[in-house]
């Protein structure tokens, strides 16, 4: 009783179609973004920016973006780190090339680049399918990061090898940089992410996402009934690598400062960027966000309690880290292969009974 | 013959026998893909995970030390001088047995009917969870591996090869680690035993049963749920057994469980579902990406080995979608 | 020249036809030289033995399988080699032997993808949402709204297509083909697996799609009374040829048709 949608009638289409129909979802969406506009600057810090708030920010939209791919049309790519970096080095490259250039211009144009070399790298899927698929995104893994290693116009001959993003303002605040306040580069994230969110769930309530889902539940029967294979999976890797180059460009400008491409973009980052779309939900825009937040919060929170509260040394901490959070996903996949999203969708038609049990 | 041409084969050589050790990876993925459809992503980290038990066997360590001292202030490190190697291989198989048990019944048990990407993810999440529960048990320092093999570079092959170059070209002779020759030689009789096994055993024609359709394997009264502890034992044994060559080569360490990374090109070439291609893959993988990298790497700045066997098994899979050796998908509505 | 049949539809001109249509998979013929012609606004049915090469027959109308031989003439033009969504595009909606719906996704979003080859809004407004895509969406839901008033599915708009039970998921099947408006509906045993009520519930859609609509059908069934009762003409395949073509009556009383279903010498 608790949660209801009766009493909640549609007259027309358009309010049946709308972002959230149920009207409690949508005052609690509101009331949340409220407060992450409007109160959240208040009270942040410096550890809360750099700790919580942004790697959850960056992830959300790197998860966003394989969730596009991977959870509505099927194509399971584990080249995520490699396109972050593109995205990084993208925004890099612009910052340092055109300084004037506004900040939100910089990170959307690294998407763009990232979106065409993902189409470029997306091509193979026009023949390989399902595992194969997925062991030849890896092949761009490797060779992004390779190339970005060897070849140095990218790092603009810097003699570490490394990238540090230039202080650039915005409104004559400083966004990037060590002088960047910890509530404008959270302000800044934030804003992206939000527009992006709700871009995406555009993209998939309508033709285009039913294109992707129709290639991911059948591809041939999606073919015969009219879905261009070639055009549904090509947009779908340049949607999702344009939003995962985004991530990456925040990544390195906003959050880290500086990158280099085996720590920063490895080969891990990719399977975290999978797993946060494991654990969240496949196919679902509300389970990028909830995975996202596990994956951040879970260590965060381990190490606080581990090393914070027992004193216990931190390579311990962290492969019991490890070992959690292998537990953790096969856990979720023996109970809840769709993820937390599911969950909060059972937790729902639950709250709309209780506290009857029918 | 000259020089160059020496090197080449030296290279060549070489190759091949890196590509000895790739198969024996790719191998494990092979017998479990065939027996239950599950692409066992974790198989790298088993050979590891198998090293790792077999030192801690061999020098006599307390699992879970670190964990121990850690926790209740003690110094305990070994408890004994530790076994002799041959024990501790057997104990090892002995815990590549029980795990394979316990995978059966805490995840895979439960796994029956998911679809393949999600068991395929489900390894992943069994890889994490064993690569820290390993460096909980043994410690994640470095340790050397030594179970009695020759190593180092043959001397007599050395001066062999050396009488081929032409004479006063000063030609040093050809390098070849000991160590990989006796990999391959491992290799081989393991791929024939697993042959022989799964030819003449009725287990091995179970295996075979289960492979081609789990369905009609049950409907015969074969027990599924054995049978994948079975493939797991002997996937984990064949983990053993490339964790052994590898560790002896570079250290028991993390970056072991990164040659399933390096198994997975030769799996595409190879197809999933074929011993003989897993094996003429890992050495095509080997022999191209050793070749490459003296050929045209050093132009590209080196370290071409990264990428090199990805991009040759994307090449391959533009013509072959089903890789080298997979049998050809005939689509149907 | 359309010329009415005894109930008054009307039946006009060739609108699809196949000639000497050769299919091998590596060696095996699946089809050898099959020519009939489908006539605008009629029921044609195919039918034949398991094995004999309906449903291949079918793949190739639809572009999913390319003939090593033959033509495709389709509104009186020959077609080139197309892939199956080009096909789509050009008029020819199909349902599947075995249920080839969306299953993660609604009965509502299954018709929706129905119409795909009719929504052309681009990525762009698509992300923007409000206004162009928006009217567009609502358009077509509204086309999709009376398929599903026609089927009567309402109840079942917006659940997941995969927990249906089976003859209802054939329903949605129906629907999704339905949606695209196609001149040309091809039915792929859609009565397979059935019973008599569901059976019953099937035949009157099919006929009230081809009477209202106009839509002309072809279909492969199993169940010769549903055949001889839907059907204005009947294509017989078996081992892949052709072995008769006609009326209901004409197929029935053919000396090779009966050879073929009962064996020989009764």
């Amino acid at each position: 009783m608790l949660y209801r949608e009766s009493g909640d009638f549609k007259t027309s289409y358009s309010a049946d179609q709308q972002t959230f129909p149920i009207r409690l979802d949508r005052h609690m969406v509101y009331g949340i973004l409220a407060f992450a506009f409007l109160v959240v600057p208040f009270l942040i810090n410096d550890y809360w920016e750099k700790s919580v708030l942004l790697p959850f920010l960056v992830w959300a939209m790197a998860a966003l973006g394989l969730n596009i791919l991977t959870g509505f049309c099927g194509q399971v790519s584990l080249g995520t780190g490699g396109f972050m970096a593109v995205g990084a080095y993208a925004c890099y490259k612009l910052m340092v090339a055109f300084p004037w250039l506004n900040m939100f211009v910089v990170v959307i144009l690294a998407g763009l680049i990232t979106a065409m070399v993902g189409v470029l790298f997306g091509l193979p899927s026009l023949r390989i399918k399902g595992f194969y698929l997925a062991v030849a995104t890896l092949a761009s893994q490797f060779f992004l990061i390779w190339l970005f290693n060897k070849v140095p116009w990218f790092y603009n001959y810097s003699a570490s090898g490394m990238i540090a993003a230039p202080e650039r303002t915005l409104l004559g605040i400083p966004v990037t940089g060590a002088e960047a306040p910890p509530w404008m580069t959270y302000l800044f994230c934030l804003t992206l992410v939000t527009v992006f969110a709700f871009i995406a769930h555009n993209l998939v309530r309508g033709r285009i996402g039913r294109s992707w889902m129709a290639i991911r539940d059948m591809d041939i029967a999606a073919e015969i009934i009219g879905v261009p294979p070639l055009k549904a999976k090509l947009s779908a890797f340049a949607v999702s690598s344009f939003y995962i180059g985004m991530s990456g460009a925040m990544m390195f400008a906003l959050y880290l400062g500086s990158a280099e491409p085996s720590d920063s973009f490895g080969i891990a980052k990719s399977f975290l960027v999978l797993f946060m779309i494991i654990i969240g939900g496949l196919g679902s825009i509300l389970g990028s966000f909830l995975g996202a937040a596990f994956l951040t919060l879970l260590p965060v929170l381990l190490k606080n309690i581990m090393v914070g509260g027992f004193g216990w040394p931190p390579d311990l901490a962290a492969h019991l880290e490890l070992l959690l959070i292998g537990a953790l996903i096969m856990f979720f996949l023996i109970v809840e292969p769709h993820g937390l999203a599911q969950l909060w969708r059972v937790t729902k038609e639950r709250l709309r009974l209780w506290p009857f049990p029918h | 013959m000259s020089p160059e041409l020496l090197n080449v084969l030296e290279v060549m050589l070489n190759g091949l026998l890196a590509g000895v050790m790739y198969s024996l990876v790719a191998l494990g993925f092979v017998l479990i893909y065939k027996a239950s459809g599950i692409f066992n992503y974790a198989q790298g980290v088993m050979a590891l995970f198998a090293a790792l038990t077999l030192v801690g066997f061999q020098t006599g360590q307390i699992p879970f030390a670190h964990v121990i001292n850690t926790m209740f202030g003690t110094h305990v490190e070994t408890w004994g001088p530790g076994v002799p190697t041959f024990l501790a291989i057997i104990l090892t198989i002995g815990v590549m047995v029980l795990f394979a048990y316990l995978v059966e019944r805490v995840v895979l048990k439960h796994m029956v009917n998911q679809a393949p990407i999600i068991l395929f993810m489900t390894t992943i999440g069994l890889a994490y969870f064993m690569e820290g529960f390993g460096d909980l048990m043994w410690g994640a320092d470095i340790k050397t591996m030594d179970v009695g093999l020759p190593s180092g570079a043959s001397t007599w092959f050395e001066t062999t090869t050396a009488s081929w170059a032409a004479e006063g070209s000063n030609y040093p002779g050809m390098y070849v680690d000991m160590l990989d020759v006796s990999a391959a030689g491992i290799a081989i009789l393991l791929v024939v035993v697993l042959t022989l096994f799964s030819q003449y055993t009725k287990t091995g024609r179970a295996l075979r049963a289960v492979a081609d359709d789990h369905q009609a394997a049950l409907t015969v009264g074969i027990s599924l749920r054995t049978i994948w502890v079975i493939v797991w034992s002997i996937a984990g044994c064949v983990a053993l057994v490339a964790g052994i060559m590898w560790g002896a080569k570079s250290g028991v360490q993390f970056s072991l469980s990164l040659i399933a990374l390096k198994a997975l090109p030769v799996l595409i070439l190879g197809g999933f579902t074929s011993i003989p291609g897993a094996i003429v893959g890992g050495l095509i993988i080997g022999v191209g990406e050793k070749l490459f990298e003296y050929s045209i790497g050093g132009m590209l700045g080196g370290a071409t080995e990264n990428w090199f066997a990805y991009g040759l098994a994307l090449f391959f899979l533009m013509f072959r979608p089903q890789g080298l050796f997979g049998e050809r998908i005939i689509e149907r509505v | 020249m359309a010329e009415p049949t005894q109930d008054g539809r009307k039946i006009g001109g060739t609108l699809l036809e196949v000639k000497n249509i050769t299919l091998s998979f590596g060696g095996v013929k699946a089809l050898t030289d099959i020519s009939f012609d489908i006539k605008e606004g009629e029921i044609r049915a195919i039918i034949g033995p398991n094995g004999a090469g309906k449903s291949s027959m079918l793949n190739v109308i639809s572009g999913f399988y390319h003939p090593q031989q033959g033509e495709v003439w389709f509104r009186g033009q020959k077609r080139a080699s197309m892939r199956p969504y080009e096909v789509a595009r050009q008029g020819i909606a199909r349902t599947f032997q075995n249920i080839a719906l969306f299953k993660g996704m609604s009965t509502l979003d299954n018709l929706m993808t129905g119409r795909i080859t009719h929504m052309h809004k681009n990525l762009f407004w698509q992300a923007i949402w409000k206004g162009p895509a928006e009217r567009e969406e609502i358009a077509h839901r509204e086309r999709v709204e009376h398929i599903i008033d026609f089927l009567g599915i309402q109840a079942i708009r917006k659940t997941p297509v995969g927990r249906l039970p089976y003859g209802l998921q054939k329903r949605v099947e129906l629907g999704r083909a339905l949606a695209a408006e196609a001149k040309l509906l091809l039915l792929d045993e859609p009565m397979a697996g059935m019973n008599l009520e569901e059976k019953e519930d099937m035949c009157r859609f099919i006929l009230d799609v081809n009477d209202e609509f106009g839509t002309t059908i072809a279909l492969i069934e199993h169940d010769m009374g549903v055949v001889m009762d839907l059907s204005d003409r009947v294509v017989v395949l078996d081992y892949g040829k052709k072995l008769a073509d006609g009326t209901p009556n004409e197929v029935r009383n053919d000396p090779a048709v009966i050879e073929a279903y009962l064996g020989v010498g009764h």
